[in-house]
């Protein structure tokens, strides 16, 4: 590749880029902090909220066996939410980017 | 070139044959051994053609190590599960969800949970700035060398542990299910491994992967089916059952003890479905989570299947696909292991492994019309075939993570200073691969008869203690630095391992011979002991003080097993009724079991008092050492940035970030 390299802290501080920043951020970590905390419920209620987890539903299917499969359920979704997301916007707006990137240069 | 390639593959294929003449014992009747070879030769023989296929497409680095870049997301997502689910998780859940309900569930909760991780933070900024190996990513803004050779180190040590524990626990299998001695299994593990990896590098071994999770996938469908329907499809008439089933109740009841006295059966089988049977310590519960979901995205034969495709999106896509498979095929353990529970029955799974891994195949044999007919011993083949295909799978996605470390990073990146001609560099990494391969089988052979349970965790531990730390930071931290970067995976790593190595997972002479005497001479009666009080947090995690402990009732004396023979021989020579003339028969062979293994116990460790790390007993109180070792872990790689002051890595931040989110100059597809 022969291709000069771009000014890569011009496109750092370029409006564009540090929209998708921020939008990435704040979407990407409140899903992981989200993640990690539905989690960690199964390990802590199955420890310390054994009654709740015993209360029977449907027949003999419990809150516990609920809750656990909730969790195939909500790592699917977040999955699903996600990939939906940076199909529709992110990938859109880094494509720009990319496309300008040789343009965008620095006031210095 | 591809005519030299063929004889080498056919040669491996010889070198297999001769162990498997020379079967003996095993699951599958002698009669039908014919039947579970002809199933294993027609999986080898797929394989083998893919990698004849494959060898003809690998010539450049970027073939070798990450398959040209050409793997669709879709082909990859499959790929990913098909170097995720190992034995471990096919055999090893299934089982302890048969032998124990719904903690051996949540195990499978926390193997799913974890690619969240993978797919928010880590797959695409990785595959944006990466090339083939976890040292190429940390390489990016710390310095170079260092990187490497410090992530070179992590690679290796965590694939070998894995490694181990594929190895060992595929040879005992092996055995198990058809008889093939522990070492010809280890070495024909390794001898169809090295022919992928060698020949065919990351294309057959992506392509084996592949076929494998569809065996896999297909085995398990099959399986859930049976199980399922003759209670129409409908879950709670499923578990209904599982509660009336009079072994579970007497599982569940063995394992409570004296709790169980007042509880009427069904409370019993329900008590099966509720939390607590196996996972008991609360605060070993949540460090094993931590280090299942955090260490899955530091694991090195994990990350480098993200280079094998063209792009962040392809990689995105990917992971959703790998979701996807891997989380279908986790929820399928609990009819797995349930239906093993109701069909098998807790008690006859021990029997055949402690562990509760043949939980699976035996079921397959059940379902499929039991241990005389032909279905059913099909089936068992199937299964067995696939379990073998798995630890093969596994393995060399290992061999192959290893390898690039070795080569890649250390000798042309470190050593060569990556200066070396394209024709060196596959060189060289078909060289790295032989060597990690022979050494594979060495330890494989060495480590027989060990204890390795603990080794698979230990991988995880580290790939979360060491690794993950230091590429989240240089990933999203500005200030992380090649300071952080190496404080960080070394004192990770090393927490890890030495807490491993000090806790109750591995062999404690003391507690073998206390165990093996109470076996043959039986146990005194006991007073009740009332509960003990905690002396603090630090006290749960270490034994330097009291820990909480919970009361223990009153016990009675117990006669030992030499003595309860001694009855028994003396009964059975007074009995008439055939039938209470073979149980009797049966519980003597049983007693006689027990009291084999106590003396050989009792042999193997007379007069140790210390085991290998020259300790008495426990000193961390906890198997997993991740609530401890991933904090340090990262705390350490901002201490050492903070510490050290590392130019390079301040004035590479705008590049790597700008190219972790666009994909700007990203490595791309190799042009034909």
């Amino acid at each position: 590749m022969a291709s000069p390299q771009p000014d890569w802290a011009a496109i750092d501080q370029d409006p564009r880029f540090q929209a998708l920043h921020k939008k990435k951020s704040s979407f990407l970590w409140g899903l992981m902090v989200f993640s990690i905390v539905y989690y960690f419920l199964l390990p802590f209620g199955a420890a310390y909220f054994q009654d709740l987890f015993k209360v029977k539903v449907w027949g003999p299917l419990n809150v516990g066996l609920l809750f656990a499969l909730s969790e195939f359920v909500v790592a699917w979704v977040i999955a699903a939410v996600y990939a939906r997301r940076a199909n529709r916007e992110f990938d859109a707006m880094a494509a720009e980017i990319t496309r300008d990137a040789h343009n965008i240069k620095g006031s210095k | 070139m591809t005519g030299r390639y063929k004889s080498y593959l056919a040669g491996a294929a010889a070198l297999l044959a001769p162990g498997f003449a020379q079967a003996g014992e095993g699951a599958v009747a002698d009669e039908w051994k014919w039947m579970t070879f002809a199933v294993f030769g027609g999986i080898i023989a797929l394989t083998m053609y893919i990698t004849w296929w494959a060898a003809k497409r690998v010539h450049s680095t970027s073939e070798f190590y990450a398959a040209g870049r050409s793997v669709s997301g879709f082909q990859n997502g499959w790929a990913i599960a098909g170097d995720y689910l190992s034995a471990a998780s096919f055999l090893g859940i299934a089982g302890l969800i048969a032998l124990y309900g719904y903690d051996g569930f949540m195990y499978s909760v926390g193997f799913l949970v974890a690619y969240i991780t993978v797919l928010l933070v880590i797959a695409e900024p990785c595959r944006n700035i990466g090339k083939y190996t976890l040292g190429d990513i940390l390489a990016f803004r710390n310095n170079p060398k260092a990187a490497k050779t410090i992530a070179a180190i992590s690679t290796i040590t965590v694939s070998i542990f894995y490694l181990t524990a594929q190895m060992v626990g595929g040879g005992v299998l092996i055995k198990t299910l058809i008889g093939i001695d522990y070492e010809v299994s280890v070495m024909g593990v390794g001898v169809l491994m090295l022919a992928y990896v060698v020949f065919g590098g990351m294309v057959a071994t992506t392509w084996v992967q592949i076929v494998k999770a569809i065996l896999l996938v297909i085995a398990s469908l099959v399986m859930v089916a049976l199980v399922w329907a003759p209670y129409g499809f409908s879950l709670p008439g499923f578990l209904d059952h599982a509660v009336h089933d009079e072994g579970i109740q007497k599982q569940v009841a063995k394992l409570l003890g004296t709790a169980a006295a007042n509880m009427t059966p069904e409370e019993l089988g329900q008590r099966f479905l509720e939390p607590g049977l196996f996972l008991k310590n609360p605060i070993d519960q949540i460090s094993l989570g931590m280090a299942l979901v955090l260490g899955t995205a530091g694991l090195p034969h994990i990350l480098m299947r993200f280079f094998t495709v063209p792009n962040a999106q392809e990689a995105r896509k990917s992971v959703v696909w790998a979701m996807v498979i891997i989380g279908g095929f986790y929820v399928l353990t609990l009819f797995l292991g349930l239906g093993a529970a109701l069909h098998v029955g807790p008690a006859d799974i021990v029997a055949l492994d402690k562990g509760g891994n043949m939980a699976a195949p035996i079921l397959a044999q059940y379902l499929g019309g039991g241990a005389d007919s032909m279905m059913g011993n099909f089936f068992l083949a199937f299964v067995a075939a696939v379990a073998f295909a798995t630890i093969v799978a596994v393995v060399a996605g290992l061999v192959l993570a290893s390898a690039s470390a070795m080569a890649h990073d250390i000798y042309v990146g470190v050593i060569r200073g990556d200066h070396a001609t394209p024709d060196e560099q596959v060189k060289a990494a078909r060289v790295a691969s032989v060597i990690v391969g022979i050494v594979a089988i060495v330890i494989g052979i060495a480590a027989k008869g060990q204890n390795v349970a603990h080794l698979v965790g230990m991988a995880f531990a580290v790939a979360a203690s060491g690794n993950l730390p230091a590429v989240l930071l240089t990933l999203y931290w500005k200030r992380c630095n090649t300071g952080g970067v190496v404080l960080g995976m070394l004192v990770g790593s090393f927490s890890a391992i030495a807490l491993v190595m000090v806790s109750p997972n591995l062999t404690y002479p003391q507690a073998v011979i206390k165990e093996a005497k109470a076996v043959l001479e039986g146990t005194p009666a006991k007073d009740a002991v009332p509960a003990k009080a905690s002396e603090g947090f630090v006290c749960e995690l270490f034994a330097v003080c009291q820990n909480a402990e919970a009361a223990k009732p009153a016990v009675e004396a117990k006669p030992g097993a030499v003595e309860k023979l001694a009855k028994l021989n003396e009964k059975i020579a007074t009995l008439r009724d055939p039938a209470e003339l073979d149980k009797a028969k049966a519980d003597a062979g049983k007693l006689e079991k027990d009291i084999k293994k106590a003396q050989d116990d009792l042999k193997k460790f007379e007069g140790q008092t210390t085991n290998l790390v020259g300790i008495e007993k426990p000193f961390f109180r906890l198997k997993n050492p991740g609530i401890i070792s991933i904090p340090l872990g990262f705390l350490m790689v901002i201490v050492g940035s903070l510490l050290f002051r590392d130019k390079r890595a301040e004035d590479m931040w705008d590049e790597l970030y700008v190219r972790q989110n666009t994909g700007i100059h990203a490595e791309g597809v190799v042009a034909h």
